[in-house]
């Protein structure tokens, strides 16, 4: 197989994530990296295809997270527990309703943004550390709970539940892998405006400033606790979301899958991808699904140590995160340019 | 009535390890404000040496002593090491290094030891203890070597020189520097002393879970739901949430359908969001107020 379109749109997609990180130039590099992206499955093998549709659902997740601790700072070690909501809401609905699949997004977001609300209601009126062992402790029940015998009739219990991968509609020539990169594609896309418009907005500003200061921005008339369990709704929609597109992506969800080692991961994407930066989520998520299996090739086991080592290494070495580094290099290079 | 006596003393003895891990936390959440997500990978880590000891051949107890020993001196180097640099960093900075402290010791320990699930010698034996069929002769030693550890916590923070300098350092930093006390070692003293109760946490509980690198995932929800309960500013608080938690587990366990059984981790978390939004101090801590 000729390689090197799979080099040039992997190197213009990661070259136009980075031009992402500046201000400026966006809708150019938006378009570059709709572009980069729309040539990469043509020129792959289907599994490298598949790879990059996670790659994409987790960066959806992470950016789920970047909005609750990057811009409004509360933290969460149980964002798993939202994935999984997702992804059964979106298996249950495909299983045992027959929904189409594309429909079960909605209401997967729908769902998560109820439970995260209801979660963040009594949950958020703790401060940070102790909102983030609430979250540990719901990250930790979840398996069991999805487990349970009252809820196994619909998720399988510890079997789980096998899906059926989406064909391409309308004739389109495309093999499943490739339409659903599309369709994962389409919708992170949609949500990656989403996300953009609104940390540049009213309410944007106004999860920032509690997340600088809660007392200065309540004096100021913004709802805190309103503002905090709407964050948390919306950073659990969208890390539901990502959830229902695991899940037709890989097809088979079960309890396992969502234990806090999840957790970890989506956590883990965000800080190496930069807390509080956007297009960084892209690195977090390429990060978490690469990283992982190389060093899985070392020894099984690894990647835990591997995980932890590049953790302790970014808090100390790039607090921003890869995001947030490039963004400081490129900087300087335009500035020593000019 | 004899099942629930028998449901409340061994929720006592899983109650006794519940109550370590709180004390564990306690001690790290009153040195720096954070709470340790890694101490029970800590714990499974110690006792994983501890099985190694006793592979080699050593005695149960020797191996027992050494371990705590061995566990000192980790936890005081990882403070000295990770912790001390970061000490006036953000509390985020702290998450991520619990978190990451949490994903090496776990994959240190597959990956030197594997994770096959493997058994742990009991130091008291499974037989009931003295004949009678109320109590485990191993449930009874967890509950003994609880307390014995408890006694001897109270007296050290209570008498001695250096446990007066840990609470000195801990209520009050800038004022124990100034009468002497070095608070950045008292810091990493209480972080040996952490890792030590927690190795004896694991080395009693391992005989009821086995041993493996996820053993002690639940423990630590149960010991953070004690501490909860407890008061996380309060030691003495903690100790009594972590036997509470144990009994309510035990006793839910046995007496509520499907709860009990299948959802044993929910009532860690009902618990934890339950005493938190209710009395966020816990049923003993102070109440902290913020100046602005």
């Amino acid at each position: 197989m000729n390689t090197r379109p799979f080099w040039i749109s992997l190197v213009a997609a990661v070259g136009a994530a980075v031009v992402m990180v500046l201000p400026r130039r966006r809708l150019a590099a938006l378009i570059l990296v709709i572009a980069a992206a729309s040539i990469l499955p043509f020129t792959v093998k289907n599994f490298f295809v598949f790879q990059m549709t996670l790659v994409m659902v987790y960066t959806v997740a992470i950016l789920g997270l970047n909005i609750l601790t990057g811009f409004n700072g509360q933290f969460s070690l149980g964002h798993s527990a939202f994935y999984a909501v997702g992804a059964y809401t979106a298996a249950v609905l495909m299983e045992h309703g027959g929904v189409a699949y594309y429909w079960t997004l909605p209401v997967a977001g729908i769902v998560c943004f109820a439970s995260g609300f209801l979660f963040g209601l009594p949950a958020l009126r703790l401060e940070g550390i102790y909102l983030a062992l609430a979250t540990f402790a719901l990250a930790t029940a979840t398996p069991q709970i999805l487990k349970s015998t009252p809820l196994e009739h619909w998720t399988g219990g510890v079997q789980g539940i096998i899906l059926n991968k989406p064909d391409a509609p309308f004739g389109l020539p495309l093999n499943p892998d490739q339409w659903l990169y599309f369709f994962t594609l389409a919708v992170a896309l949609l949500m990656f405006i989403g996300a953009y418009n609104l940390v540049n907005s009213r309410s944007g500003r106004a999860m920032m400033a509690i997340r600088d200061n809660p007392i200065a921005a309540r004096s100021m008339g913004i709802p805190v606790e309103l503002y905090k369990s709407l964050t948390f709704g919306l950073s659990a929609l969208y890390t539901g979301v990502a959830g229902a597109l695991g899940a037709l992506a890989i097809q088979f969800v079960a309890p396992d899958s969502f234990t806090f080692l999840l957790s970890i991961a989506l956590f883990v994407g965000l800080v190496v991808g930069g807390v509080g930066s956007i297009a960084g989520t892209f690195f977090g998520g390429l990060f978490i699904l690469f990283v992982p299996n190389i060093a899985e090739q070392v020894s099984k086991g690894l990647a835990g140590a591997v995980f932890g080592i590049i953790l302790i290494l970014v808090i100390y070495l790039m607090p921003s995160g890869l995001g947030g580094t490039i963004r400081l290099w490129l900087y300087r290079l335009l500035q020593g340019t000019r | 009535m004899e099942l629930f006596l028998h449901q409340f003393l061994a929720g006592l003895a899983t109650g006794g390890i519940y109550a370590l891990m709180a004390l564990a936390i306690v001690m790290i959440y009153q040195a720096i404000d954070s709470l340790n997500f890694a101490q029970g990978e800590m714990a499974m880590f110690s006792t994983f040496i501890a099985w190694q000891l006793l592979q080699w051949q050593l005695p149960f107890w020797a191996a027992f002593f050494l371990t705590i020993a061995i566990a000192f001196v980790g936890g005081f180097v990882i403070e000295r090491v990770v912790f001390k640099p970061l000490r006036h960093a953000h509390q985020l900075a702290h998450i991520v290094v619990f978190i990451a402290l949490f994903a090496i010791i776990n994959s240190m320990a597959g990956f030197l030891w594997d994770f096959s699930i493997k058994s742990f010698p009991s130091p008291f034996g499974s037989h009931p203890l003295f004949g009678q069929r109320l109590i485990s002769a191993h449930d009874a030693g967890m509950i003994g070597v609880t307390l014995i550890i408890l006694a001897l916590l109270y007296g050290f923070f209570r008498y001695t020189r250096v446990g007066l300098s840990m609470r000195a350092a801990a209520a009050n930093p800038e004022s124990a520097r100034l009468v002497g006390v070095r608070v950045g070692r008292m810091v990493a003293l209480g972080w040996g002393m952490a890792a030590a109760i927690g190795s004896v946490a694991g080395m009693m509980i391992a005989p009821v879970v086995f041993l493996e690198p996820n053993m002690m995932n639940s423990i630590l929800l149960y010991g953070f739901a004690g501490a909860v309960v407890g008061g996380l500013t309060s030691p003495g608080g903690a100790v009594i949430g972590g036997f509470a938690v144990g009994v309510i587990e035990n006793l839910a366990g046995t007496f509520v359908p499907y709860v009990g059984r299948e959802l044993k981790l929910s009532i860690a978390l009902v618990l934890i969001v339950a005493v938190l939004t209710v009395k966020p101090s816990g049923l003993f801590g102070e109440r902290i107020v913020n100046r602005v």
